[in-house]
């Protein structure tokens, strides 16, 4: 029986995936089932080109495309403690930590980054919804921190893209205590006078509406974006009645004057630019697609690393590579 | 009529026939029961001083949502003189899950801000169970700036089960409303004094409690979400409610122990809800000393002591 387990078996199995990868050249399109190729869907930026729906984007895909020629320096983020908490489930934490980490072969659940976005120089935050929700949690709180920090050394505006089902609750009330902690950072940008920007995207809930994705000078969010403090759910179970078509959406928050735009994923670099420029008192921006800089950027020889030394679990993935690690691609890695 | 606790339940029976008996003897003068009433009156003393001695993090929840706890108003109306309510958000509404207003405490001019759950059915419904809508953060908000124009301590009384989830909430931002309260926190330059005397319910909680000096009642909890909440989403079983509240570590000890909590006041035996008075006047001790300790501090060092500690918040885990 041993040559059937060990050689056919793998052999049918084989022959089943290889014809399965043509499929995976093409998504669907939950929201009206056009079948799109992946490479055109990754060129408009995870955004349905038939009927506009805007699917989950990476950190890094949405940086790459964001900064001029793709080029950005990652931030390093200090560590935390792992599992302050030995925190246990039907899982246990550092398992859980673990998995997610080989799943997306990321860190954790928020990419920081360096780099100038229509000539214009920026600190750059996105959150990382595949990456155990999003979920905010002693590491995402460093993130900003960090960011806060390199933005106010580098004189840069910080733009920050949210996504997160709300606080991690395997680091229990130190995932809490990320509301206060992300809120000093905004303060302290605010007192170095320094533009924060924030990107709302699909979802953003929780302790993180509560919290740095509700303070930004501008409030941006993608469009259909679910933005809520409590879920549907939640509310339907508490006051027992159907909620409005569109409730808690991008547009409904914009109608009931919670932000200041909806913007479409594909036309936000060029708002971005605009707005930062005028905050800052930048003159006009330069229109179209733009090179990478010069590499005599004096910004980018190092950026901040003031936690300690690197002591978790390696992370599998690109961010393996250093903090002065750069994508030019704007493919997502794959995961290992 | 005392409610008992589910866990309670060995002493209500001894209780009960203690209780018993003295109706009897009531009944019969002639009979005399009192060498066995006191026994039993022992036996309860004993049974509660151990109960309450060992009381796990489930059991714990339970006695920081007590319906005969101390509330806000009780400590309001026992600790302050000259409470003077201030009311409404100057947008929409005032919130009666939260009161507030000027007062004085031992003398000196405050203001205190708190979550009021209510003592009644009638009165929990106007309080709506201390969960607030955006209109109540925007009145502390409005409460905290204006102890900051005056140079007055801010003093804040935590018990809330968390924000309200409804439909208006949402719709009047009550996200925004909780991070521009935490803002607030964040900002004043006069002493910021917090304590959570029953539930400290996740955001509904951490927008009036970022303050120089957290203080817990022995028994209360404070936590990112209730622990029935956990159960159902990390265990998918909100019955798992005894496990979810162990693994989030939301008693006042283990925050102590994080530094998320700086004092626990001492509640009498057997809980708060066993003796208000003594526990409110623990709590203002409590405030007393706490303000003492901030006194001379300039406004400066006042906001930029609280934002160092908060940012410091997470260097220390629990012992293994």
């Amino acid at each position: 029986m041993n040559w059937i387990s060990n050689y056919v078996r793998p052999t049918i199995n084989s022959l089943f995936s290889r014809r399965e990868v043509p499929e995976n050249l093409w998504t669907k399109c939950e929201e009206c089932g056009t079948m799109l190729f992946h490479r055109e869907l990754s060129d408009n930026l995870k955004v349905c080109t038939n009927c506009g729906h805007h699917m989950p984007i990476t950190p890094r895909a949405r940086f790459a495309a964001l900064f001029d020629g793709g080029v950005f320096t990652e931030v390093k983020v200090p560590e935390p403690i792992a599992d302050p908490l030995q925190f246990r489930d039907q899982k246990k934490y550092v398992d859980r930590i673990r998995d997610a980490r080989k799943a997306s072969g990321e860190k954790e659940a928020m990419l920081v980054a360096e780099g100038e976005m229509g000539r214009t120089p920026i600190v750059a935050a996105a959150q990382d919804f595949s990456f155990m929700a999003g979920s905010m949690g002693m590491y995402v709180g460093n993130a900003i921190i960090v960011a806060a920090e390199r933005a106010i050394k580098l004189k840069r505006p910080l733009v920050l893209f949210s996504a997160a089902g709300g606080a991690r609750m395997q680091e229990g009330i130190l995932s809490l205590m990320q509301m206060p902690r992300t809120t000093v950072a905004v303060e302290m940008l605010k007192e170095a006078g320094l533009p924060y920007i924030v990107v709302l995207t699909h979802p953003t809930t929780g302790g993180v509406t509560a919290s740095y994705a509700m303070l930004g000078d501008v409030q941006i969010a993608e469009p259909g974006a679910l933005i809520c403090f409590a879920g549907p759910r939640v509310i339907e179970q508490t006051i027992r009645e159907k909620l409005p078509e569109g409730f808690q959406r991008a547009e409904y928050l914009l109608d009931h004057g919670m932000l200041d735009r909806v913007t479409p994923r594909t036309k936000l670099k060029d708002e971005l630019v605009a707005i930062l420029r005028m905050l800052t008192g930048a003159t006009a921006p330069v229109k179209g697609e733009l090179p990478a800089p010069e590499a005599s950027d004096p910004a980018a020889s190092g950026p901040a690393a003031s936690g300690p030394a690197d002591s978790g679990p390696a992370a599998s993935g690109p961010a393996a590579s250093g903090p002065a690690a750069s994508a030019t691609s704007a493919e997502p890695q794959p995961a290992p | 009529m005392t409610n008992y606790l589910e866990f309670e339940k060995p002493l209500a029976e001894i209780e009960g026939k203690a209780e018993e008996l003295r109706a009897l003897a009531r009944a019969n003068p002639e009979m005399d029961v009192e060498k066995e009433a006191a026994a039993l009156d022992k036996k309860a003393a004993d049974l509660l001083v151990s109960l309450y001695g060992d009381l796990n993090a489930w059991r714990k929840c339970q006695v920081a949502r007590h319906p005969d706890r101390p509330h806000c108003k009780d400590y309001i109306e026992a600790l302050f003189t000259e409470y003077t309510p201030l009311a409404g958000d100057r947008n929409f509404a005032d919130d009666h899950a939260v009161m507030g207003g000027l007062a004085r405490l031992d003398g000196r001019a405050v203001v205190v801000i708190g979550h009021e759950k209510g003592h009644d059915t009638k009165s929990r419904i106007a309080h709506n169970f201390g969960m607030a809508r955006p209109e109540g953060y925007r009145k502390a908000i409005r409460l905290m700036d204006l102890a900051d124009r005056f140079g007055l301590p801010v003093i804040t009384l935590v018990d809330t089960p968390g924000a309200y989830p409804g439909k208006g909430a949402e719709e009047r931002g009550q996200s925004e409303a909780i991070a521009r309260s935490t803002q607030k926190c964040l900002q004043l330059k006069v002493p910021l004094i917090s304590v959570i005397i029953g539930e400290g319910g996740s955001g509904g909680a951490v927008a009036f409690a970022t303050a120089n000096r957290v203080a817990m009642l022995e028994h209360a909890i404070y936590s990112v979400i209730s622990p029935e909440g956990c159960a159902s989403i990390l265990w998918k079983d909100a019955d798992k409610m005894r496990e979810a509240a162990e693994a989030l570590r939301l008693t006042a000890q283990n925050l102590r122990e994080i530094g998320v909590c700086d004092t626990i006041i001492k509640e009498p035996v057997g809980g708060a809800h066993r003796d208000g008075a003594a526990t409110i006047a623990a709590v203002g001790a409590t405030l007393k000393a706490l303000l003492a300790e901030l006194d001379g501090k300039s406004g400066e060092a006042l906001r930029s002591d609280r934002r160092k500690k908060y940012l410091g918040l997470g260097s220390k885990g629990l012992a293994a």
